[in-house]
């Protein structure tokens, strides 16, 4: 079920839109994709943590203990709800970047008996549309073990080269790491297919979702994937927390990754063993607020509804891919069809370096990211030095894509191309 | 618009038209920078004769401000002795860190006063200094093996 809302009253939620950025302007955020504005539910939920319920959670008998462990595990709770998990499955990290180099050092530390670890001739699978942060974890995976790295091609319009796919799943592939939505191209791959895929051959699949959680609706069985990771601060929820969610029968078999308080059941001075997972996962005092944010954003998102965030989503996209498509000299890397197709747009000015396209744009209040979006090897791929990125959510509407159409064409009168 | 103390006509024209962009085969050391948090890069060729710039050139690709505030770089270092050189270089890097406070010498640094309105936006500011960067390491390895 779905229903519209209306992205200036959602504004109104939202502090920083009261803002006057350079040139006067208003602020017209574009720029989602790096990290989204938090409402002031987030904000509030995260004073009101520190306020009335901080301590430590999972330890001391006072009354504070107690209401921060609960507001903790409820916020796990409205993780695990959100994605069709069990809440035991639902791990805060401080970030997705956490989560999928846990996934990797912890499989990296598997018993070489295991059917978890990792030997010379092994493969690991990725694509060339990764963002670095679902990339170098792998590379170096590959590196300690001697497992080879290989990966699906990105073709013309900015989709994963699927022919090769039964060349690179194959009986030696162990993990299929994969993005659910390109950060650059916006481009939202086939996974609930590439999952049983990899299933078929004995691999475990692990999901970067950190462009897809936030923006429609994902639910962990219904794709079928092992692993998930997603970081809150995307999803208008605070920095310094993330998500790693993986499925029970993995979680229980797994080495931790970070060791020391919280995460033991017993300990000598010269052995310890695990807490059940999710607490094996989570050493240390874990960012409490941040979970209790997080929480409260999922709450915001779901009153919304996800479906009706994803439609948002799509209408924007839509709209905006239609005016891209008539700016002269404008050229839309990634997708130009709006089809399985997330809300962000990287573009290239022909004879306008990114970076100064930013800069015009922020003249105008508008915020969009330049560069490489720490996606190098695509941006080599593509043979660009980088792109302009806008990225849309709940808080962007139609006026928002007409600004930023009209602020390009000044761009490219100010640097006379 | 305050968008035009940045980019100043200067800054556009050598962008429009980059000075020693091309790079000259015979030097004395040869280096590669990059901006990591935005993927432009260059490469510099220089030629020392004992303390004095023979030949310098480069090639890369970047922004307006890193190609302009390059080839402004090239030309007044190019003839001068290292130590001249040098003296450009820090007035420069202090013009950048000035968070728009300075001017700069004009004697010194010639058109690339021009790039004063830089140090007023942080993002930038290695944009600015890429080019110079990489003169400065390309002296310091060429001394090293003339020096061997």
């Amino acid at each position: 079920m779905s229903s519209k809302f209306t992205p200036a009253q959602i504004r109104n939620d939202f502090p920083i839109f009261a803002k006057v950025m350079r040139g006067n302007s208003r602020l017209t955020y574009l720029d989602s994709g790096a990290t989204s504005q938090k409402p002031r539910q987030v904000l509030d939920a995260e004073r009101n943590f520190y306020e009335n319920h901080n301590a430590a959670v999972h330890r001391g008998a006072h009354l504070l203990a107690e209401e921060a462990s609960e507001a903790y595990e409820g916020a796990r709770q409205k993780v695990a709800q959100f994605i069709g998990a069990d809440v035991d499955e639902v791990i805060f990290t401080k970030s997705a970047t956490e989560s999928l180099n846990a996934i990797a050092y912890s499989l990296g530390n598997s018993d070489p008996k295991s059917k978890y670890a990792l030997k010379p001739g092994d493969r690991i699978v990725v694509s060339e549309m990764e963002h670095h942060a679902n990339l170098i974890p792998w590379q170096q995976l590959a590196k300690r073990t001697g497992a080879e790295l290989v990966w699906f091609e990105v073709d013309a319009d900015g989709r994963l080269d699927l022919s090769s796919a039964a060349d690179l799943i194959n009986v030696r592939t162990k993990i299929v790491a994969l993005t659910h939505q390109s950060n650059v191209l916006g481009t939202i791959n086939p996974i609930a297919d590439l999952a049983e895929m990899a299933h078929k051959v004995g691999a475990l699949f692990v999901l970067d979702a950190c462009q897809s959680v936030p923006h429609f609706p994902v639910n962990v069985s219904q794709l079928g994937v092992d692993f998930l990771a997603f970081s809150g601060h995307k999803a208008i929820g605070p920095t310094g927390i993330g998500v790693l969610w993986g499925k029970s029968e993995h979680l229980e078999a797994m080495e931790p990754f970070l060791f020391g308080g919280s995460m033991i059941e017993t300990v000598t001075m010269t052995q310890a063993t695990w807490a059940p997972a999710p607490r094996k996962f989570e050493a240390g005092v874990p960012n409490m607020a941040q979970a209790v944010g997080l929480g409260a954003a999922i709450d915001y998102l779901q009153n919304i509804g996800m479906d009706s965030i994803a439609n948002h989503d799509s209408e924007l996209t839509g709209y905006a891919l239609e005016k891209f498509s008539r700016l002269s000299g404008v050229t839309v890397i990634g997708p130009k069809d709006n089809k399985d197709r997330g809300a962000v747009i990287s573009f290239t000015i022909d004879g306008i370096h990114p970076h100064d396209v930013g800069q015009v744009l922020d003249q105008y209040g508008i915020a969009v990211r330049t560069g490489h979006h720490c996606a190098w090897p695509l941006m080599r791929k593509f043979g660009i030095a980088g792109t302009t990125r806008a990225s849309f959510y709940l808080y962007n509407d139609f006026a928002d894509v007409d600004g930023l159409i009209a602020s390009i064409e000044d761009t490219k009168k100010y640097f006379k191309v | 618009m305050e968008l035009d103390s940045l980019y100043q006509q200067v800054i556009l024209d050598h962008y429009k038209n980059p000075q020693h962009k091309k790079l000259v085969n015979e030097y004395s050391a040869q280096v590669h920078h990059v901006n990591p948090s935005c993927g432009d890069e260059i490469t510099l060729n220089l030629k020392l004769v004992g303390e004095k710039v023979e030949s310098i050139s480069w090639d890369g690709v970047g922004c307006s401000i890193s190609q302009a505030s390059t080839s402004i770089m090239t030309e007044l270092v190019l003839g001068k002795d290292i130590k001249s050189a040098f003296a450009i270089l820090a007035e420069f890097t202090e013009l950048m860190q000035s968070k728009g406070l300075k001017s700069g010498d004009e004697d010194l640094l010639e058109d690339a006063v021009a790039l004063a309105g830089v140090s007023k936006f942080p993002a930038r500011i290695k944009c600015a200094l890429l080019g110079w960067m990489a003169f400065k390491d390309a002296v310091l390895q060429s001394q090293d093996k003339l020096g061997e």
